[in-house]
């Protein structure tokens, strides 16, 4: 009987998730427990969007009813209640990933952190241009002869910005090609990224093929040659420990939708020494030290980035999310995703006409799985779960080039989350066999 | 509202079998005004270029490329099969009346009078997320009947 003397916390720590507790965990999620199409809600879009627990929309709930007012403003109690719950809440999220609070940036969203980062970086240049800001802006200054690095796996959001950023500044976007099992060419990447390289950007895990990345080789390739590295952290963050010091990138952009917190808030990592010299991206209140008629100073970072009033629930409930998280585990929650992971691959690959795309059964993917059906297009086979009650992700996800790279047009997307059982995977598979009957395929 | 009610038969087979599908395997009839149109749905990335040559005031031919769900499909296959013969006019109307019930929520009842086999996708009008599948070659067909006319 040694485990009568284990601490409830230590045995949390070493025992794996398992069904039973995934239960437990699952009376936490309201929104969970209904019927779709008169059967029980099977949810399996949690890469797209994750639901909240009770906690977190307590948090949100309870902010509103009790510490509502603006932020570093006022001097009144609740001002000072309100900026105290926002900024504890940076520290707590900063902490969850090995960050400094003054590099801890509150965006919309990780497509506005990236786009915060481009755009940030083409205002260097400009800035530069006219030899106003630190002189380190002009190493940071992209202009016509670099070259930005992107993957072929990347996610519109860590794509677009890019293309933008290049055709603004005059400098030339290049992709590292995928192998046909979804892993990035680190042969081809070894000589793409070179001496003109300003940027590498990269997604950690992806969205459709769910292939993890490996950061520090890329990372190294980067430094031998001087580029940032910019990493979307989307898939990663909410999932697995991500702890940004250790993985060395220069900045690093998450979703709280993707982990358990409500949409609105997403947050931009970045070295401080690049976020203090960097221009800012939006510009107006809350982010200055003094102005003119003629211009402005702006504070350092985070402030630097964060004009106007902030989505202060939003931040807190991320807290709590990030409280969430941290109490059940994220490595049992990314050991239990990445058993789900494989039961839907092996299931999948299975299944007669079912091309998985990414690594196969066996390697290495977090909890999710994109796939084709031969014969049926994927809206066809996402409509047919859907009136089983499960909730899938169907088309190109947000990622075309991919997509055409592999030779798709769309693709339908089972992503698990801690609140998943292997019972939600088993119905999810009976009902992908059925698919090809259906539509006489 | 079952699926079974939304996938009918009739939208199955004309998903396999496409009527005037293939714009390079056909030409325009000589003489023809023609008028030619692609629709893009970017949220499903549903494709559709549609072709439709004009004679006499009568619509002589209707042929398209496509690619995307098996409504989409099957809704091109049974327009162009439908809009063949049809005057111009006529077709308008058939296209006004296809929209109507499609975006009614299900409201608006399909008449077989009208629709002929297009009235089958009545059943998509309560499936919000789809009507746009249904709609996208009959918003082509509207586009290129336009072009063709004037």
């Amino acid at each position: 009987m040694t485990a009568v003397s284990t601490p409830a916390s230590l045995q949390q720590s070493v025992h794996a998730m398992d069904n039973e507790e995934v239960l437990r965990i699952r009376n936490d999620f309201p929104v969970l427990d209904q019927l779709v199409n008169g059967k029980p809600l099977v949810y399996l879009d949690s890469g797209a969007t994750s639901q909240n627990p009770l906690s977190v929309i307590e948090a949100e709930q309870e902010f509103y009813e009790q510490r509502n007012a603006a932020v570093h403003r006022g001097a009144h109690h609740l001002a000072v209640e309100a900026t105290e719950a926002f900024e504890d809440a940076r520290q707590r999220v900063a902490d969850f990933v090995g960050a400094q609070y003054e590099e801890t940036v509150w965006t919309s969203n990780a497509t506005e952190g990236l786009n915060l980062v481009s755009y940030a970086l083409s205002n260097a240049a400009l800035w530069a241009a006219q030899g106003r800001g630190s002189s380190a802006l002009k190493e940071l200054a992209i202009g016509p002869g670099d070259e930005i690095v992107v993957t072929e796996m990347e996610h519109h959001a860590n794509l677009i910005p890019w293309q933008e950023l290049a055709f603004r500044t005059g400098a030339t976007l290049k992709y590292i090609p995928i192998t046909d099992d979804g892993a990035l060419r680190l042969d081809a990447a070894g000589e793409i990224i070179g001496n003109r390289t300003r940027v590498l950007a990269f997604t950690h895990a992806s969205n459709v093929l769910g292939t993890i990345n490996p950061v520090a080789e890329l990372v190294a390739m980067a430094r031998r040659v001087g580029a940032l590295v910019v990493l979307d952290a989307c898939q990663s963050v909410p999932h697995m420990a991500v702890n940004v010091k250790d993985l060395d990138v220069d900045f690093a952009v998450f979703s709280g939708h993707k982990m358990l917190a409500p949409t609105g808030v997403g947050v931009l990592y970045g070295k401080q020494e690049l976020l203090n010299v960097l221009p800012p991206f939006l510009t107006g209140g809350s982010m200055i030290t003094t102005v003119t008629m003629e211009r402005a100073e702006y504070l350092p970072a985070p402030q630097r980035f964060e004009a106007g009033t902030q989505r202060i629930s939003q931040a807190v409930a991320l807290a709590t999310a990030v409280n969430y998280l941290a109490e059940t585990g994220i490595d049992r929650i990314h050991a239990w995703e990445a058993t789900l992971g494989q039961r839907l691959v092996k299931g999948l690959e299975s299944i007669d006409g079912i091309r998985v795309v990414g690594p196969p059964s066996g390697a290495e993917r977090i909890g999710l799985a994109a796939f084709d059906v031969a014969g049926v297009h994927a809206h066809d086979v996402g409509q047919f779960l859907d009136d089983r009650g499960i909730a899938v992700r169907v088309g190109h996800h947000c990622a075309q080039p991919l997509h055409r790279r592999l030779g798709l047009t769309a693709t339908t997307r089972a992503s698990t989350y801690l609140y998943n059982t292997t019972d939600d995977v088993d119905a999810f598979l009976d009902a992908v066999s059925g698919v090809r009957a259906y539509f006489q395929a | 509202m079952s699926l079974d009610q939304l996938y009918q038969q009739i939208i199955l087979d004309h998903s396999k079998q496409r009527h005037g599908s293939g714009l390079a395997g056909t030409t325009a009839p000589a003489g023809a005004s023609t008028g030619q149109s692609h629709q893009l749905n970017p949220v499903c990335g549903d494709e559709v270029t549609l072709r439709l040559a004009v004679a006499d005031g009568t619509v002589q031919q209707i042929s398209w490329d496509g690619a995307g769900c098996s409504i989409s499909m099957a809704s091109a296959s049974v327009l162009s099969e439908l809009g063949e013969g049809m005057s111009v006019e006529e077709l308008h109307s058939v296209i006004d009346n296809f929209r109507e019930v499609l975006r009614s929520r299900g409201k608006v009842q399909a008449d077989p009078e009208i629709l002929g086999d297009a009235a089958a996708f009545e059943g998509v009008a309560r499936y919000a997320a789809r009507v746009k599948c249904a709609m996208i070659s009959w918003v082509a067909a509207e586009d290129a009947l336009n072009q063709a006319t004037t």
